[in-house]
């Protein structure tokens, strides 16, 4: 991986900024620190920000990458905004049921259904 | 099946990319045995936790300071040791992290994690060297109700 690439895709689509992940594995801290970074200059320049963050192609997540997301989601929740997930494969499912933060976040099966969630 | 034993020892600098190359080397050296895509998700998600951990915590990210990994599977088992050369510290004083007053805090996952999904998990005395087991029947993780 180059030093400074973005590992996101970003697209904003009615309002919506849509986040992807090129990478499958979200696991080097180095990189999930750069998420995280990339992600939070969106939500402190965005009012309102409304977040889809699509987990499609991800296979595999850790701690940390939790840890990113969880930070996100109390930036977004501090500037009034919205948060989803989706598209998250079972296992990796699996690992927030576990950990319980299926209970934090607003995860949805699916983008589109993400998409017409946002109030 | 009926694979004979392959054991290998690691020493890597505290270097989480070098961490990521333990990952695969594992993950390369368990294929010929046929563990399960649950098995290889569970050591997977464990051995980078446990990795993290002993590169991050352990040993303050001090490249100077090497993490040492022993590995060995068979048709039975993967058992995994992680040693670092930090002082180590008390895995059961971690904080519940699945406690409601503890969801929104981004870090201490990794532990509870590992004991999720691996058969067993324990410490040394000083609490810087980790084994994981995975048995090939292994059930877990449990997954509560949704």
């Amino acid at each position: 991986m180059a030093e400074g690439e973005s590992r996101l895709t970003i697209e904003n689509s009615e309002q919506i900024i849509r986040i992807g992940f090129l990478d499958r594995n979200i696991l080097e801290e180095a990189a999930i620190q750069k998420i995280g970074d990339q992600v939070s200059d969106l939500i402190d320049s965005t009012p309102n920000p409304r977040i889809l963050i699509d987990f499609s192609d991800v296979d595999h997540l850790s701690s940390a990458a939790l840890g990113m997301l969880i930070t996100i989601n109390n930036r977004v929740r501090a500037k009034g905004g919205q948060l989803r997930l989706a598209s998250i494969d079972p296992q990796i499912y699996e690992v927030f049921v576990i950990t319980k933060l299926n209970k934090l976040f607003n995860i949805c099966d699916s983008a589109s259904q993400a998409m017409s969630s946002f109030k | 099946m009926g694979q004979s034993r392959t054991s290998k020892p690691l020493v890597i600098p505290s270097s989480l990319s070098e961490g990521v190359k333990v990952v695969e080397t594992v993950i390369e050296a368990i294929q010929p045995y046929g563990y399960s895509d649950t098995a290889q998700f569970a050591i997977r998600l464990a051995l980078d936790e446990a990795l993290a951990n002993a590169i991050r915590h352990g040993n303050k990210s001090d490249e100077s300071k090497n993490v040492t990994i022993d590995f060995s599977v068979d048709d039975e088992e993967i058992r995994i040791s992680i040693c670092d050369e930090g002082p180590g510290f008390h895995p059961d004083e971690i904080p519940d992290p699945t406690l409601d007053e503890n969801l929104e805090r981004p870090c201490g996952r990794g532990v509870m994690l590992m004991r999720a999904y691996m058969t067993e998990v324990f410490f040394n005395e000083s609490g810087n060297c980790v084994t994981m087991v995975k048995r090939r029947d292994c059930q877990l993780p449990h997954v509560p109700e949704d």
